[in-house]
């Protein structure tokens, strides 16, 4: 059966880099308390490590299942 | 309204790209898909953190995000009862004493154990009322999510209907219940993701709990303190909140319902079953956070909130609260969230619809003896005859003011007398089979004849709120004293019959667990320690 992990990896790492890119291209900066930070490359970077895990999640047992 | 958000390219890009993932993963799934059992119940071999994630996923529809948000602008903190004490101790109580009958008894389905437990017509009417009132409530999500986007996206109504219910119908179709499943966690990460910077931005940009409390009306910022009397936001002593939410409600939807249920009936053992619940208390311990908060920081940073500008309505809160917020990009993913969330709630009533209809009404009554591909091919069929159902239903719901009114008005008709039904069933093994019956019609038909004094003015009470609880709480009296009194003057079943059905009987015992971190009563006390504390941090 399919391992959930990797669709879910899957989709945040592109959502991370989606929102990265963008933010990137066209800076926005959200006012949060007294500092603003570019929301779209934070939260994109918290997306897309969270994608990378749970892709390499998935890999790793899948290497250990094949082995 | 529309001035206010600023949909581009790509926030549309997300949400495209998020209905692709849902739909590969019901095509990826189809294969698996051999028999009824893996089409309803998933094979009854899913991990532990699956089914529970699925478990909190499947209840994470409209009501939550957008009803509880909404719920949060309107009655303050005192809308986290709905969680703290209006969820999680029945959803303890489940894990602990009903998931070993539920489970153990390999029954297919909740009206399937009334059926082993007392009779067929107790049986019938659960799962002909479980099956209107899951259409119902799928209606109720397909119409929150069009709402949601005619608003920001100014999509029409028909048009987000028809897609999300034709997104829904495809990924459910191929892969039953385990598409189901597997993208209700995929949801509840987006949902996560996409909703948690929303409170922490707020908190800070407002200076903080107590600079929000300020900020807020008298009493918004207690769980407990005003509750001695029903003068607080909600309009309700604490009395009304323990009996109706905490016991009646709460219990009658948590314990008995089986679109929760049957994510916990896919888990591989007993043990993973029992973890299901509690697994899913967890997050829903920090839910507030994500849905209630956020209401309230609406209200304090958008002065228009609640106002009798449509646009403004309290069910607006989150949105409007993304809107304020979220850069395009960010937007996306706020909106992808919101549109999982319903799609997660119309999926899960739309599995548990299905799977009552195939084998408690289609196979029990219409067609017995056919072969298992036969239920297969219905189960598919009964999945889109339930989401055209819900279309129809979500046009219904246009005529209700408030979608918190009309969920709960179905709740206190459907879900708390049948507690009363099951709390007697598995405890008490005097209860006899007919007497349930009568229970539950006569507890279904005082609700009905409360809500009916309700909407005549003979019975008034402080908000809708209040009346939904002394409604249930009605409901659920009605039906344990019928269903006792009646007991006394009809035959009980044998006790030979009721063996691994009713407490005592059963030799039912707790889920053995290898480590710690795996025992059920483990998980439950330290569930219920953190709901304390956090009833005491908030009182």
């Amino acid at each position: 059966m399919l391992d959930l992990r990797l669709p879910i990896g899957i989709l945040f790492v592109i959502f991370g880099v989606l929102l990265i890119g963008y933010g990137f291209f066209v800076p926005t900066q959200t006012q949060i308390g007294q500092s603003s930070v570019d929301l779209n490359i934070c939260w994109g970077a918290v997306m897309g490590l969270f994608g990378l895990v749970m892709t390499m999640l998935a890999v790793c047992q899948k290497k250990t299942e094949a082995s | 309204m529309q001035s206010e958000f600023h949909v581009n390219l790509l926030d549309y890009g997300i949400i495209a790209i998020y209905f692709v993932f849902v739909l590969a993963i019901g095509y990826a799934l189809k294969k698996n898909m051999v028999s009824s059992e893996d089409f309803f119940l998933s094979g009854r071999k899913i991990p532990s953190w699956i089914t529970g994630l699925a478990f909190i996923s499947a209840n994470l529809g409209a009501i939550e995000v957008m009803g509880m948000a909404a719920n949060g602008a309107q009655y303050g903190l005192m809308t986290a009862h709905m969680y703290w004490v209006g969820a999680i101790p029945a959803m303890v109580f489940l894990a602990i004493f009903m998931m070993p009958f539920y489970y153990g008894s390999r029954i297919r389905s909740v009206p399937e154990y009334l059926k082993l437990r007392f009779n067929e017509p107790t049986r019938a009417f659960n799962a002909i009322s479980f099956a209107v009132m899951t259409v119902l409530m799928s209606g109720i999500n397909m119409y929150a999510m069009a709402l949601v986007f005619k608003l920001l996206l100014n999509w029409s109504m028909d048009a987000s209907i028809l897609v999300s219910a034709a997104v829904v119908l495809t990924y459910t179709i191929l892969g039953g219940l385990t598409s189901s499943i597997y993208n209700e966690v995929l949801q509840f990460f987006l949902v996560l993701f996409g909703l948690l910077p929303l409170p922490i931005i707020g908190l800070a940009n407002i200076g903080g709990w107590n600079n929000l409390v300020e900020k807020l009306p008298p009493g918004f910022g207690h769980l407990w303190a005003n509750t001695a009397t029903a003068a607080n936001p909600m309009g309700i002593d604490w009395l009304g909140i323990v009996s109706g939410l905490g016991f009646v409600l709460s219990f009658g939807y948590w314990c008995t319902d089986f679109l929760v249920i049957q994510r916990a009936f896919a888990a591989k053992d007993l043990n993973a079953a029992q973890r299901t619940p509690l697994i899913a208390a967890f997050p829903k311990i920090l839910f507030p956070a994500l849905t209630v908060l956020p209401g309230m920081l609406a209200l304090a940073l958008i002065p228009a909130l609640g106002s009798n500008d449509t646009n403004y309505s309290y069910n607006m809160a989150m949105p409007l609260l993304l809107a304020k917020y979220y850069p395009s990009g960010m937007l996306g993913i706020g909106l992808t969230a919101m549109l999982a969330s319903f799609m997660s709630g119309m999926a899960g009533n739309i599995t548990a619809f299905n799977t009552v209809w195939t084998y408690d009404i289609y196979q029990s009554y219409i067609a017995p003896n056919r072969s298992d591909k036969h239920y297969l091919w219905v189960g598919r069929i009964a999945t889109a005859c339930g989401i055209i159902v819900s279309i129809g239903a979500a046009y219904l719901v246009m005529n209700y003011q408030s979608i918190m009114d009309y969920m709960q008005m179905i709740f206190s008709f459907f879900n708390a007398p049948l507690f009363a039904t099951f709390l007697l069933g598995m405890f008490w093994r005097k209860a006899t089979p007919w007497a349930a019956f009568w229970g539950l019609v006569c507890g279904t038909l005082a609700a009905c004849v409360h809500q009916v004094l309700c909407s005549q003015g003979t019975l008034i009470y402080q908000s809708a709120m209040a009346g939904n609880f002394w409604r249930a709480t009605t409901a659920w009296v009605v039906c344990f004293v019928i269903t006792i009194v009646l007991s006394y003057f009809t035959k009980p079943k044998d006790e030979s019959e009721l063996h691994g059905l009713v407490w005592g009987l059963s030799g039912q015992a707790f889920a053995k667990a290898a480590v710690w971190y795996k025992n059920p009563v483990i998980l439950a006390i330290i569930v219920l320690v953190l709901t304390c504390i956090c009833n005491v941090i908030f009182w």
